[in-house]
């Protein structure tokens, strides 16, 4: 599955009504470290398949969802499930923290 | 089996690729999780020659990784977690992977030094940053202090001033040590205050930053300053901590021998992880290419 992009209009739909745990990376577009990560979320998107939903949220043109969930700092990863925030992921981390974080809530 | 292991991906480590592949050293260079180190991290870089209008700091690393890869240098976008130095070749490991080459070049620079003071560490990230290109645009129109007295307190208050109401420069001494034309440009910013002799003591506030305690470490007198941000850059730590058998110096950074050498024949060292002193991207880019072509010497004189 490829990574989806979530917007305030569609974060309760996507997100907070999904079926599968989702995961939203808060990002922008003058955030160096995100750069580095967003190909990282790429992979996990693929890697994951149908498992786990992935997609982007830009904060300049969504600041009410990164509002709501308190994010101060880009990239901020939140891991939902079940239409709650399990887990905050700040700054940019290895794709092995990410899949660690990604596999207990999978229960993998 | 690599003839150069290069452990970090800053303008040291990435400056040793380049000089290391173009002399036909297979080199593998261990990036981390997070790679390009500090100047990731910053806006426009004006001091790093070849670039008369200035380069943004994230497309300069980029540049040097391409022109690493260029020549053949492989990257691992991992954490290196621990190298046994004491046999040849040496073993390094990183993840659940062993890598084994028969030198190294330790360039793993230097991290954020944190203020380490009560409900600092909780809130970074909500509130507490040390890197303003990246967070500043979560304090549109709210109050911050940016708490250092050198060219990064100064950048990271300059950043600030674009979004924030006002942003105030809070420093332990009584000036500043930042170059002069940074000074100038702090000083001429109507949005930026400045309290010197002043201590932060304690970050304030549960889920996010309220405010902060200020000590004036003349009279010892305690305020309590309210605001919604607090921005950390005063200075960093050398990322040593990883390697067991590797000398030190007494303040944590790594003793250099003769020419860019450890303490251990074969392994050698480069940029902020041994430098104290000027910590500059230039600087350290000289010292990976220094630390390459040693390497590349002992290397042939070993073979």
């Amino acid at each position: 599955m490829a990574d989806l992009t979530f917007t305030d209009q569609n974060f309760k739909d996507e997100v907070l009504g999904s079926e599968t745990p989702v995961l939203v990376d808060f990002w922008a577009e003058w955030c160096a470290p995100c750069r580095i990560v967003s190909p990282i979320i790429e992979e996990l998107a693929n890697e994951y398949g149908g498992k786990l939903k992935v997609g982007k949220l830009d904060v300049d043109s969504n600041s009410q969802a990164a509002q709501d969930y308190g994010v101060m700092s880009i990239p901020s990863i939140i891991l939902f499930k079940n239409g709650n925030p399990i887990k905050t992921m700040i700054g940019a981390q290895s794709k092995d923290n990410y899949k660690r974080e990604i596999d207990s809530i999978l229960g993998l | 089996m690599y003839d150069v292991i290069i452990i970090g991906s800053g303008p040291a480590g990435l400056t040793a690729a380049i000089y290391t592949t173009r002399a036909d050293l297979k080199t593998l260079v261990i990036a981390g999780g997070k790679w390009g180190g500090q100047l990731m991290l910053t806006t426009l870089v004006e001091n790093f020659p070849g670039f008369p209008d200035g380069i943004q700091g994230p497309e300069l690393m980029q540049n040097m990784k391409k022109q690493a890869e260029r020549f053949g240098a492989e990257f691992l976008d991992e954490d290196f977690v621990s190298a046994d130095f004491s046999l040849r070749p040496f073993k390094l490991t990183v993840s659940d992977k062993t890598f084994e080459a028969r030198s190294i070049i330790i360039a793993t620079g230097a991290d954020t030094k944190w203020l380490e003071v009560p409900g600092e560490k909780e809130k970074i990230g909500r509130g507490v940053s040390s890197c303003a290109p990246c967070d500043a645009f979560f304090f549109k129109n709210k109050n911050v202090i940016v708490v250092g007295g050198g060219d990064s307190a100064m950048e990271e208050a300059l950043v600030l001033t674009k979004f924030a109401t006002s942003v105030t420069l809070v420093h332990r001494k009584d000036s500043f040590r930042a170059s002069d034309i940074m000074q100038k440009r702090v000083l001429g910013n109507p949005k930026i205050k400045i309290l010197f002799n002043s201590e932060v003591i304690e970050v304030l506030g549960d889920m996010s930053v309220t405010g902060v305690k200020i000590k004036n470490n003349q009279t010892n007198q305690i305020s309590e300053m309210l605001i919604d941000g607090v921005f950390v850059a005063i200075g960093h730590f050398p990322n040593t901590g990883k390697f067991k058998d590797i000398e030190l110096d007494e303040n944590g950074f790594i003793k250099v021998h003769d020419h860019f050498l450890t303490n251990k024949e074969g392994v050698f060292v480069a940029g902020d992880v041994h430098d104290a002193h000027y910590k500059q991207a230039i600087t350290a880019a000289g010292y990976g290419c220094s630390a390459a072509l040693e390497a590349e010497k002992w290397l042939e004189s070993s073979n």
